[in-house]
């Protein structure tokens, strides 16, 4: 994702004012992993749905970037959602979009700002919201699976951590978070809408980013596997890898024990592993 | 020769020797006591000056009831006595500890568990390759860890200093209070480079947070490290002579380019540091850590519901097998735990548990931290399943099967009983973090 180097942090946050908090979407221009056709993207699109899902809030969609035909295409996809416009600021091609959107949101000041993790397409960083909260100076948050309420200047959110558990956060708002594939899946996109709704250009400057220009991009080839390598010093040593059976490494056997020690030990470990809550 | 035929004077006794060899003598087991070990008589210096070994005291009983006898000398380096002879047995790994490092590349393990990972490996891996390029110039990896750790292996996981920042408020989800200590960090020693794994809300969340921070545009989803070789000679080493491989645009593309000072790199990115030793001194911050203001707070974790968890990334399951004959104690245990339910084939095949709660090779292969196995004696197809397990629990009537042999921890005996016995355990250790929760 483009990215700028002159991120000075301004705080200038609004305050808190009315009942609905007002949510901004930044969406970007997907392109299916396999048929490589441009569509919307996936992350992005599940931004969409969390905010749609927030029973008071008024979501609006904002995108930078380079408009064209399979780009218009991929937007509409997301106002299909159930949209009548969209904010498009028009950028060349191979713009960096940072400053275009941190002006613009510092404009708009939004309560909370929804966005997929990392783009589909470009340098594909993940980086853009960082930079966003650095240059606006607010918290962020990421990989987020629901927003449990927005009240009082903060929000509750849920977090979602590997291995399926989730983490409950309290931010203070203007908040910038992420979500990526743990949200929910975001609904299908209609056609009639998508039709009928309208772009709303915003003018900004566009700044080229240089530095992603210069490097060599390539279709990701398959890493390679990783060789089991045996450093052995004797012949023996390395017949006794190839030909090992896994057998027992130092673990500790509890026999003739009664049940109630038996538990104890067991539990003992599950206490130092953590995994009892 | 009362200090042995093995001190490091070589004066010799032949007389004792002689008796030594002699198991017939009367006075054989006093001269062996003497020379302090029955068992590392097994070999000496014969009166030629050749080594001479008896075979009916060296081997071991092998699984068929023969007596084997290990030749490779690992056998007798562990029974010797000989202390020179057991460090160089031990360890044969050459220890490093630099003085007066040329730069730092500092490294920000995950430590999740309290453990390095593999990702960590690798990762300390690839920075000793940036640390070492030019032996003229050696550079020190620096790791920054926040919170507690069980690691005490961490100079071998290839770490020069040690900073460990120890408190409550690096203490679960503290992006911003770990961020300032980065910043500290950077102010104090202005590390070369920033390593940090690309893996989910551990060093992606922070690294990136710390590119921002100090402005340098990081490379994300590297998988690769080369030195660049129309770059200039004598930049080879420092940073403008290393690209790096990453990927980008959601995993489609790879993208060469120089290394940043900013670097998250995926798993399998270098080899892990296996040869050398480091030193890991620990170091400290010169200044005390600014008080952060506090935007995101932790409410602490959610509980879910260990059903819904998806088996292969579980992180604790408890599977039964065809020992289990009380069910219904296996599923309260279960609950009680709040552990994922798994099962072995025949437990899934005799209908006790649904398909979907099979692990092994025709099932699903799990990634739990901590996997209990309940009367499972752990065929091969099983084995499989939880190869990438952390900490393996079996508890089994039966002390000879794979399952025991695979376990870190055994319990022998009924295994209906010893689950009963835990689930009260548990039970009381809620009720007892209940009572703290209400009294505070």
């Amino acid at each position: 994702m483009p990215h700028d180097a002159n991120s000075q942090a301004s705080a200038r946050e609004q305050p808190h004012t009315g009942e609905q908090p007002s949510v901004a979407v930044l969406i970007s221009m997907g392109r299916h992993p396999l048929t490589g056709r441009a569509r919307r993207a996936d992350q992005d699109a599940r931004a969409v749905e969390m905010a749609l899902s927030l029973s008071d809030a008024q979501p609006s969609l904002l995108h930078a970037g380079h408009f064209d035909h399979d780009s218009e295409a991929a937007l509409r996809a997301y106002l299909g959602m159930g949209f009548d416009a969209l904010e498009l600021i028009e950028q060349e091609p191979g713009a960096d979009v940072i400053s275009a959107l941190s002006d613009r949101l510092r404009e708009a000041a939004p309560q909370l700002v929804l966005t997929g993790a990392r783009a589909e397409t470009g340098e594909g960083s993940g980086l853009l919201p960082y930079l966003l909260a650095d240059a606006l100076g607010w918290p962020i948050v990421t990989s987020l699976a629901s927003i449990e309420c927005i009240e009082q200047g903060e929000a509750t959110l849920l977090q979602a951590l590997p291995r399926g558990q989730r983490r409950r956060l309290r931010v203070r708002l203007p908040a910038i978070v992420t979500v990526d594939s743990s949200a929910p899946a975001a609904r299908q996109s209609a056609f009639g809408p998508a039709r009928r709704g309208v772009f709303e250009r915003v003018a900004h400057a566009s700044v080229q980013d240089a530095a992603f220009a210069e490097w060599d991009v390539q279709p990701a080839r398959k890493r390679p596997k990783r060789l089991k390598i045996v450093k052995a010093t004797s012949a023996r040593d390395r017949f006794k890898a190839a030909a090992a059976k896994a057998e027992g490494g130092g673990g500790q056997v509890l026999a003739d024990v009664t049940p109630e020690q038996g538990a104890e030990a067991i539990f003992k470990l599950l206490q130092e592993e953590g995994v009892l809550r | 020769m009362k200090s042995g035929v093995m001190s490091d004077d070589l004066r010799r006794d032949p007389r004792q020797e002689w008796i030594a060899r002699n198991r017939l003598h009367p006075d054989h087991q006093r001269v062996l006591a003497e020379l302090g070990k029955g068992a590392a008589s097994a070999e000496w210096l014969g009166p030629q000056g050749l080594m001479r070994k008896n075979p009916h005291r060296v081997g071991f009983i092998g699984p068929h009831g023969l007596k084997r006898i290990d030749r490779s000398g690992a056998q007798q380096a562990a029974t010797a006595s000989n202390a020179r002879q057991r460090g160089a047995a031990a360890d044969t790994r050459q220890s490093i500890d630099i003085e007066t490092p040329a730069f730092l590349v500092a490294v920000v393990p995950d430590m999740s568990g309290g453990r390095l990972s593999s990702q960590d490996r690798d990762l300390l891996g690839l920075a000793r390759q940036l640390a070492d390029a030019d032996p003229e110039r050696p550079g020190a990896v620096l790791a920054v860890l926040f919170g507690e750790h069980k690691e005490d292996t961490l100079g071998e996981a290839g770490i020069d200093r040690l900073l460990h920042l120890e408190g409550d408020k690096f203490a679960g989800y503290a992006p911003e209070a770990r961020l300032a200590a980065l910043m500290a960090v950077e102010r104090q020693w202005a590390p070369g480079h920033w390593l940090l794994p690309d893996s989910a809300l551990g060093g992606a969340d922070l690294g990136r947070r710390l590119a921002a921070r100090i402005g340098e545009r990081p490379a994300t989803g590297v998988w690769q490290l080369n030195v660049n070789e129309s770059a200039d000679t004598d930049n080879a080493g420092s940073s403008q002579g290393w690209q790096c491989l990453a990927r980008g645009a959601a995993g489609t593309r790879d993208i060469q380019r120089p290394l940043p000072r900013v670097v998250l790199a995926l798993a399998e990115c270098a080899e892990p540091v296996s040869e050398t030793r480091h030193a890991a001194r620990p170091v400290e911050l010169s200044q005390a850590l600014p008080e952060t203001l506090g935007r995101i707070r932790d409410m602490g974790a959610v509980a879910v519901d260990p059903a819904g968890v998806a088996l292969a990334e579980a992180e604790f399951i408890l599977s039964a097998g065809n020992g289990v004959k009380d069910w219904e104690g296996y599923h309260r245990a279960a609950e009680m735990l709040q552990a994922t339910k798994g099962a072995s084939r025949v437990a899934v095949d005799d209908g006790f548990m649904p398909r979907d709660r099979q692990v092994g090779a025709t099932g699903t292969w799990v990634t739990a931290r901590v996997y209990v196995a309940v009367g499972i004696s752990g065929a091969i197809q099983h084995l499989q399943g939880i190869q990438s397990c952390d900490k393996v629990v079996a508890i089994n009537f039966d002390g000879g099967c794979d399952m025991v042999k695979r376990a870190d921890l055994a319990v022998l005996g009924d295994s209906s009983q010893t689950l009963a016995a835990l689930v009260a355990l548990v039970e009381r250790y809620r009720q007892q973090q209940q009572e703290s929760r209400d009294a505070a």
